[in-house]
């Protein structure tokens, strides 16, 4: 499964000049507002015909303006969340679940309309009017939607944006059990770096209408100099680990990682289950010798791999901890004091109380080495 | 009260002609009011505007000009009427079908106006939803469209419906005043106000006309607070 992007659109002032491939599992178109994330996406849908270029989507070409080829949406079989949930207000909820199933020829349907709703936790609200929900739940019957149609793809545009934090809460899990449970390649937009981290395997990061940079979630995510300004204080290392025990005496959670043993608080997973945790580079502190007489429980050693600068009096640092590359945000002044430059070795300290829900999440399946 | 309801067998046919050609009229405009109020919401195309002052003149003009035109037109030797008369045996003129259509006709830009603001407020983003969904254009239109205006069709309807009851200028011009073929209430009315002790007649239709035309409201109010309720947009 693959999704290839190459096209050219202009809307007004706004030129969108997009390449890209992914074959991730989640793959997050990820920017500022405006940046063409949401056009993008809709392109992708067919609701926009792009001016040049060309879209294909698991090898079938949907778009190619060079041969006259624009597929109809309704003949895409690709799948589209909305922000604003779109749910029909004429039907109830189960009116809404099955009317892209009826579209769907019978040799096509995967999704089965119990799992589906198993799957969501919507059992309780078929019989219910849209009107009638919360905006968590709409946005759950929208997902169900659209999966019960059997799409060969899921876009999901800002699923998130217009809800609260404890909405947000509520539904990430869903969409993490969607990504690892179902085999569907999901392309998600967003414009916040707590969502991307928690969600993305890939991510296409965009700024002015342009691809500024592509790849594994972990690797793009180093890229703190292209977050957009309003979410760079969010902006962080990505880990993948798995959880090694659980302290129960302390109320704390171990995690494995190529770069050691991190402590978080207690998380409701099985021992084994892989964990994806974001280290705020705000979050980290910097040490040359292994400290002692310190509160703070995840000391990892590492070596100095980068040096950027920041915003204000802030340097970004780099820290290789044994393949895994934890970012810190310090003031010009301590990495003066501490004489620190590329190839140093240094300690990388993290508090276990800055991990909270904002920042762990179900990983993806992965390997760990070592 | 009685007096009400002792009508003569011609006042009773006039109430009865006037409730059938009202109804005919109302549902034969439906399907090109819905499609007329569609292209003047969503085309793009040349004339359109002269689209729109067409559908509007029978509004302006003077009905006995739009009963004359429909005259011209749809009479024996007009060009539509002899036409449609030949070929599939439809004759309007001095027939109820005339008051028919001389009544569509009035009540047609009443119709698309209400419709055309209906389809301007369905939100296109459902559509484009449902699209994504696999319904095609006509699905579309069906499955939500339709519904989503069904308020706007329901009370364009019921005004062509009123305007077909109360017209009477087009009508008289076109396919006269004939007991029982054309004469609907309006033409009744006029025809005991023209006659020496007709009062008590115009009267008694007059009221009729009124409880006809209320309970043809009421019955569109009862409709749209259903359908909305069913539909409860916030």
């Amino acid at each position: 499964m693959s999704v290839h992007v190459d096209i050219g659109h202009r809307l007004g002032d706004f030129a969108i000049e997009a390449r890209f491939d992914s074959a991730g599992r989640l793959t997050a178109l990820f920017g500022p507002s405006g940046s063409g994330k949401t056009t993008l996406i809709n392109l992708i849908a067919g609701l926009i015909r792009p001016e040049k270029g060309c879209i294909e989507v698991d090898g079938r070409v949907l778009v190619d303006t060079a041969k006259d080829v624009f597929v109809p949406k309704h003949r895409r079989r690709i799948g589209m969340v909305f922000q604003d949930a779109r749910l029909f207000p004429h039907m109830s909820v189960a009116g809404n679940l099955r009317y892209g199933r009826w579209f769907t020829p019978p040799a096509e349907r995967y999704a089965e309309m119990d799992s589906v709703v198993e799957l969501l936790g919507i059992g309780p609200l078929l019989n219910r009017r849209p009107a009638k929900l919360s905006g968590g739940e709409k946005q759950r019957v929208a997902i169900g939607r659209a999966l019960l149609a059997s799409p060969k793809l899921l876009l999901m545009d800002e699923p998130l944006a217009s809800l609260d934090e404890a909405r947000k809460a509520e539904i990430l899990p869903y969409i993490e059990r969607l990504r690892d449970e179902t085999k569907i390649p999901i392309v998600y937009v967003s414009h916040s770096v707590a969502e991307v981290a928690r969600l993305a395997s890939d991510v296409v990061m965009l700024a002015q209408g342009k691809v500024v940079a592509t790849g594994p979630t972990e690797a793009v995510m180093q890229r703190l100099d292209l977050l957009p300004a309003e979410e760079r204080g969010e902006g962080g290392a990505v880990l993948d680990t798995r959880v090694l025990r659980h302290d129960e005496v302390f109320g704390m959670t171990v995690l494995g990682s190529a770069g050691g043993e991190i402590r978080v608080p207690r998380l409701a997973v099985k021992t084994g289950a892989p964990v994806r945790i974001r280290i705020r580079a705000r979050d980290v502190m910097i040490a040359t010798e292994k400290p002692t007489g310190l509160s703070a429980l995840n000391i990892l050693p590492g070596t100095i791999v980068a040096i950027r600068p920041g915003e204000g009096p802030a340097v970004e640092l780099g820290i290789d901890c044994n393949g895994a590359t934890v970012l810190a945000r310090i003031t010009e002044q301590s990495r003066h004091a501490l004489k620190l430059r590329l190839g140093g070795k240094v300690f990388a300290v993290v508090k276990t109380v800055s991990f909270d829900g904002a920042n762990t999440g179900a990983g993806l399946p992965f390997e760990v080495d070592g | 009260m009685t007096w009400l309801l002792d009508l003569t067998p011609d006042e009773w046919n006039a109430v009865r002609l006037s409730i059938k050609v009202a109804t005919v009229a109302m549902l034969f405009s439906l399907p090109p009011g819905i499609l007329i109020a569609l292209l003047l919401a969503r085309g793009q195309f040349w004339g359109k505007t002269l689209l729109n002052g067409l559908v509007h003149l029978p509004l302006i003009l003077p009905p006995v000009v739009t009963g004359y035109l429909l005259l011209l037109t749809f009479g024996k030797r007009g060009p539509a009427g002899a036409f449609l008369a030949e070929h599939f045996g439809i004759v309007f003129s001095f027939r109820w079908t005339g008051a028919a259509l001389a009544c569509g006709v009035m009540g047609f830009p009443l119709m698309v106006r209400a419709i055309r603001l209906s389809i301007e407020s369905v939100d296109r983003k459902m559509e484009a939803a449902a699209g994504t969904l696999g319904a095609n254009p006509l699905w579309v239109f069906a499955t939500i469209t339709l519904p989503l205006i069904l308020p706007g069709l329901i009370a364009g309807s019921i005004l062509a419906f009123a305007k077909a009851m109360g017209e009477f200028g087009a009508t008289i011009t076109f396919v006269s005043n004939i007991p029982n073929e054309t004469q609907t209430l309006p033409s009744a009315i006029y025809t005991f106000t023209q006659v020496p002790g007709g009062d008590e007649g115009a009267l008694r239709l007059t009221l009729i006309s009124i409880v006809i035309s209320m309970a043809a409201l009421v019955a569109s109010e009862v409709l749209a607070r259903r359908v909305g309720r069913r539909m409860d947009i916030e």
